[in-house]
């Protein structure tokens, strides 16, 4: 039998996946706005699950909009990607400091 | 252990290792076609949760879309991956420790309580419809006005993504209707009087 402690501790595996990858990962875009799409699917599942258990539609009506936002955020943030790439030849976090004083 | 439970374990551990693949694999093409997977075994957990709605949303909009747009531009940027990956080994451990901080943070305040949680009829058919009947009324009768906001934000979304990309090439000829459509006639086109010379002549 499923309980909410299982769908609760999945998201929060992820969840944290996701940090871990954020960290060592600093240097690569690409693979930073992937972490970042895990971590919305992690906090997705807790949506679904407290939805599912407490009966409340409105959770899962949460997730249909950070679906929405979240493609939205990928699909400008690969525009930025490419943009920059255009512009620098590079995607390291590191050596993008125009702005840095 | 009932089927359910297994089939649970199963879609929950390949998540969690394609998860895993994901943030510590070399290529990026390889860790976008395992965020798929990810995503796939996601949808199928929500599948168990009885979200079927937003299970088809997820492989719709993330493994039809998103994560095609991610392949696109990994293939498309020229990058050399030897480079940005300077400091994987440098940050592992604290990357590693924060994780282990967070996850036994959160093991703990999800506690042992919410495991005795009743498991409860599907609340979609205790209501006696379908989930997506369910969602549906929910959606278009509380939530219409964020509805209506949600296509405002995917319309600026993409024209953004488009305005951001558009490249102006120099040096190339193109026509400007607008500019043709303005032209008059004292533009193009000059009368010159000119005096008649000799017959059967012809002049300068």
């Amino acid at each position: 039998m499923i309980t909410l402690a299982h769908f609760l501790t999945l998201g929060a595996v992820l969840f944290c996946i996701a940090v871990a990858g954020i960290f060592i990962n600093r240097k690569n875009v690409i693979v930073l706005l992937m972490c970042l799409e895990l971590l919305l699917l992690a906090v997705n599942t807790n949506f679904v699950a407290f939805s599912r258990y407490l009966g409340d539609p409105a959770g899962q009506v949460f997730v249909f909009f950070i679906l929405t936002v979240a493609a939205a955020e990928a699909a400008i943030g690969l525009a930025i990607l490419v943009v920059l790439f255009r512009n620098r030849s590079t995607i390291d976090v590191t050596s993008i400091d125009t702005l840095k004083g | 252990m009932t089927f359910e439970l297994i089939c649970f374990w199963v879609f929950a551990s390949v998540a969690a290792l394609a998860a895993l693949t994901v943030i510590s694999v070399k290529n990026p093409v390889v860790a976008a076609l395992s965020l798929v997977l990810t995503f796939f075994s996601m949808a199928c957990v929500w599948l168990l949760a009885q979200a079927e709605f937003l299970a088809v949303a997820l492989v719709l909009v993330y493994v039809g879309a998103v994560m095609v747009l991610f392949l696109f531009v990994v293939m498309m940027l020229d990058v050399d991956f030897s480079v940005v990956r300077e400091g994987f080994v440098r940050f592992l451990p604290v990357g590693v420790l924060v994780a282990a901080v967070m996850l036994t943070e959160m093991l703990m305040m999800i506690g042992v309580r919410s495991l005795k949680t009743p498991v409860t009829e599907d609340p979609a058919v205790l209501a006696g419809m379908s989930n997506m009947e369910w969602l549906g009324q929910t959606l278009f009768r509380d939530f219409l006005l964020p509805f209506e906001i949600a296509a405002l934000i995917l319309t600026v979304g993409l024209i953004a993504a488009v305005t951001l990309t558009l490249r102006k090439r120099t040096g190339t000829k193109v026509q400007r209707p607008g500019l043709q459509v303005m032209v008059k006639r004292e533009d193009r086109l000059r009368v010159i009087k000119m005096d008649a010379v000799g017959k059967g002549e012809v002049g300068p």
